[in-house]
């Protein structure tokens, strides 16, 4: 099995705020994060797909279709957009890092022809990321 | 399940420590030999980054595995202010008989950051150097993503 990594970029806006929760008590779990008026991020992604290499073109998957699958199902929807206005499926959640990495895992995985989605990892900032598997697949999760 | 998804947070720290590989049950000659320039009496330092990965069912109230204010304190407290700015084989007592190679240093602070109470503990891997990584994940793991 070979995996095969696309980085693409992002930027986008984003608040977190639980309209259950009381303002203090939203100030308290999100802090700055809660700020009224929202903030933003670069985001990273990568995107790992698993496979064998076709013995044909020696792909795992070709990178153009993936290109065009991040193009359309991420960066179209989300970059320079407000995560939780613009982006109809996280309706209802905070858009948090680890919320982001499961929808994108959500919105292409169905589109991958070639090999398994292995991975979707997302950052937030150099130092924040989200990893999304499908349970068991990083050989931690309970199978 | 199989089928279900599992995500995991990471999140980077940072800090500055010296060190020395040198090992009691060596000869000089040997130390050297093995340990080539990170041998010096005097030692030398790094600038570590530590990354954790904590795994956890995402809480549908916050959208988070744990508050990285929790994280970032936990981590301060058992790890940062232990290690940043120390020598880490004069100031961390575990390096008193062990090597304090980046391997050892791993399972360190795995060990130190194990208990974290609002999630699980997945991996450590630190970075040296922009070039040389080490990843621990407990001692029942075999392998892990790349």
């Amino acid at each position: 099995m070979v995996l095969l990594t696309r980085k693409i970029e992002f930027c986008a806006s984003h608040i977190y705020h639980n309209p259950d929760l009381s303002p203090e008590e939203n100030r308290r779990v999100f802090g700055k994060c809660n700020n009224p008026h929202g903030h933003g991020h670069n985001y990273t992604l990568e995107v790992t797909v698993a496979g064998e290499p076709d013995p044909v073109t020696g792909m795992v998957l070709n990178l153009a279709d993936l290109k065009q699958i991040l193009e359309r199902e991420v960066m179209q929807r989300m970059d320079h957009r407000h995560l939780n206005y613009e982006v109809p499926e996280l309706a209802g959640q905070i858009p948090t890092c680890e919320n982001v990495a499961r929808l994108i895992w959500q919105l292409i995985e169905p589109r991958i022809k070639q090999g398994k989605l292995h991975r979707v990892r997302l950052y937030e900032s150099a130092d924040l990321f989200a990893d999304c598997y499908r349970n068991g697949a990083n050989g931690a999760g309970n199978a | 399940m199989n089928s279900e998804l599992k995500i995991e947070l990471g999140r980077r720290y940072h800090f500055a420590a010296s060190h020395r590989l040198h090992s009691g049950q060596l000869s000089e000659e040997e130390n050297c030999l093995v340990f080539g320039k990170c041998n010096n009496p005097f030692g030398h330092g790094h600038n570590y980054t530590v990354e954790v990965g904590i795994s956890g069912d995402v809480d549908p109230a916050t959208g988070m595995i744990a508050n990285l204010a929790d994280l970032d304190s936990f981590v301060e407290r058992q790890v940062l202010e232990a290690f940043d700015h120390k020598s880490l084989n004069e100031e961390v007592p575990a390096f008193r008989e062990k090597v304090p190679t980046t391997e050892n240093l791993c399972i360190e602070i795995y060990q130190r950051l194990k208990s974290f109470p609002k999630a699980k503990l997945e991996r450590i891997r630190i970075e040296e150097t922009g070039n040389n990584s080490f990843e621990y994940a407990g001692e029942n793991s075999e392998g892990n993503h790349s």
